[in-house]
């Protein structure tokens, strides 16, 4: 079983090797990935950097390329395609039908991995991507776990799915919610509620969160405000105000483990490849720890504590969710 | 320029459904798709009930396609799903690209619908070998979107192989989601949800703290706040799109064909109700009205 983390910068990327991940995964520094942020990722030399350090450790490298490709600078994805592989990744993570085609054409022997943004969460759709020669899918974080136990057994193929971190509770790759108020999608853009979008107002003590102006929430002093990604707000259904889709929240697998690991998923994903390296650092750590307790000794795992603090301390809202995993949760 | 009704997205009783699919088979409507396209809980018409629509709309001089469902996550879904691709007679839309897998097995041509991310024309290419026949552009693209993938050189020489359709009205679908938004507006979870999208016929309105409508809940599905309306652009759309997809609403669907049908040349424009937008279409924010 994998760890496979996060990073969004060289001190990130060495931190998680540091600390124990068995792969990395990074971006380009453009839109042609998922985490398309400002100051973030990786542009050609820092990438051949990254690639060497990852080899001198003996571990992997995973390249996201996970955006769908515009119609008129498709170039650009095949040269990011071209720039992972002359780089030396070990893995693409592709979504677009085009991009894979490519991929798939010009560089037979680089692995593929399906990206979760191509929302493959049946046995049809995972066979639908099989004429790509993929050899993983990474899960979508719609899946209850007996789903993710179904998929396990009925395809003969490696699943990865996600562990730890921000929670996407739409099938990802099929969402449009980010460019309905802003535009700008994860699949056009490669970002969520954008962060030039967002506007934060003291109103009396008050604090209102805005994306492109649509109130996101209102925080009482005693709040903690919460970045405004637009399906965590609180809005007014009826008449409740609550958080009408889902809370700041972050998702936290650690109590699934040994199911994860007895259905014999391959990898494990820790989101974040906008965090610190401090935050990957200590994430790492913890699932580093846990992976190797699960595998040393699976029926005796106990979730640690001191782990979960941990994770406590990093989640979103300081808040943890099983997701979709846990079929209550839906 | 044709004009499609899409699969009713929301969930309502058998009855309702049959009279408003009458009142389809009077209308002035080209293409009709039928379809559970959200929930499969949602079971008021079943395969054979569908089927038997789709006869009556045949019959009617209509043109039938089924759509199938947009997030399959269960083995049973997918056998839900079989039916479809084997009912030997109609032509079937495809919003997962599972149901692409199991049409292109049997050789079978399909629509890839809205869901299906076709972003750019090499992969539209790939998808028209498979046997796309035709394509609805997903609902977040500008018409500019859309003439440059079809302008592109490499798709030329198949240009004539597939007709391409757009969502021009209705509530978008702009999400899926394994959680049930509806049975949690109502505190139940999605297991106990005792079916009661039945009660929304035009799902629950969801409002920010000031009062602006955001999105409307549909079971697992998240849609606009406002009603999408290209009324006023399909001048523009000559030449590139073929179709023109009015989403089924709970009144009004009928009288809104009237008003595009008369303005598909841009000589009866409409005032955009304060309620609708289409920045999509005009490279936007898609709630904003341009």
């Amino acid at each position: 079983m994998e760890l496979l983390c996060p990073a969004g910068s060289m001190p990130a990327l060495k931190a998680a090797i540091e600390h124990g991940a068995d792969a990395v995964y990074i971006g380009l520094k453009d839109d042609t990935n998922a985490r398309h942020f400002a100051g973030l990722n990786f542009d050609e030399a820092k990438l051949k950097d990254a690639a060497r350090y990852v080899h001198q450790h003996g571990k992997k490298l995973h390249v996201a390329i996970n955006t769908f490709a515009h119609p008129n600078s498709y170039q650009r994805w095949q040269q990011a395609v071209d720039m992972a592989a002359d780089a030396g990744a070990d893995v693409l993570i592709l979504a677009d039908i085009a991009v894979l085609d490519y991929a798939a054409a010009r560089y037979p022997k680089l692995e593929r991995h399906l990206s979760v943004q191509a929302s493959a969460t049946n046995a049809a759709a995972i066979d639908f991507y099989r004429q790509f020669n993929i050899s993983r899918v990474v899960l979508p974080r719609v899946l209850s776990m007996q789903q993710v136990r179904a998929l396990a057994h009925s395809c003969d193929i490696d699943l990865e799915v996600f562990a730890f971190g921000s929670l996407c509770i739409m099938a990802e790759g099929r969402c449009y919610l980010s460019s309905y108020m802003t535009g700008q999608s994860p699949n056009t853009a490669g970002a969520c509620s954008p962060a030039a979008f967002v506007n934060w107002q003291d109103n009396n003590g008050t604090l209102e969160s805005r994306l492109n102006g649509i109130l996101i929430d209102r925080f009482a002093p005693n709040e903690t405000a919460g970045y405004p990604t637009l399906c965590k707000g609180r809005f007014t259904v009826g008449s409740d105000t609550y958080h009408a889709l889902e809370e700041p929240t972050s998702l936290n697998t650690l109590d699934l483990l040994p199911q994860l690991y007895a259905e014999g998923i391959k990898s494990l994903k820790i989101e974040g490849r906008q965090r610190s390296p401090a935050y990957v650092a200590q994430i790492t750590q913890v699932w580093r720890a846990a992976i190797d307790a699960v595998m040393a000794t699976p029926e005796r795992f106990n979730v640690q504590p001191q782990w979960q603090q941990v994770l406590a301390t990093l989640s979103e809202g300081s808040q943890t969710t099983l997701g979709a995993y846990h079929r209550k949760w839906k | 320029m044709k004009f499609s009704l899409g699969p009713v997205l929301y969930f309502w009783p058998k009855a309702q459904m049959l009279t408003f699919y009458r009142e389809a088979a009077d209308s002035d409507i080209d293409i009709v798709y039928l379809g559970e396209t959200v929930c499969s809980k949602r079971r008021e018409l079943k395969f054979d009930d569908y089927i038997a629509v789709a006869h009556m709309l045949r019959e009617a001089g209509k043109q039938v396609c089924l759509s199938s469902m947009t997030l399959y996550e269960a083995p049973g879904e997918l056998r839900e799903l079989r039916k479809y691709v084997d009912n030997g007679e109609f032509l079937v839309e495809a919003n997962d690209v599972g149901a692409i897998s199991m049409l292109q097995q049997q050789g079978l041509p399909f629509v890839a619908g809205a869901a299906i991310n076709c972003y750019n024309q090499h992969t539209l290419r790939r998808l028209v070998s498979m046997g796309l026949t035709r394509w609805v552009m997903p609902v977040e693209l500008s018409g500019q979107w859309l003439s440059e993938v079809l302008n592109q050189s490499i798709i030329a020489d198949i240009r004539d192989c597939f007709s391409t359709e757009v969502f021009g009205f209705g509530h978008l679908p702009l999400a899926w989601s394994g959680r049930c938004f509806t049975a949690r507006s109502e505190n139940r979870s999605k297991d106990q949800c005792e079916l009661c999208c039945i009660n929304y016929p035009q799902g629950r309105e969801v409002k920010s703290q000031d009062g602006s409508s955001v999105f409307v809940l549909n079971g697992i599905q998240t849609q606009s706040g406002q009603r999408y309306n290209l009324v006023n652009q399909l001048n523009t759309m000559q030449g590139q799109v073929d179709i023109v997809r009015l989403s089924p609403q709970l009144s009004g669907t009928f009288d809104w064909l009237a008003k595009f049908k008369a303005n598909i040349n841009g000589t009866a424009p409409q005032p955009l109700p304060a309620t609708d937008s289409n920045g999509y279409w005009l490279n936007l924010a898609g709630m904003v009205a341009g």
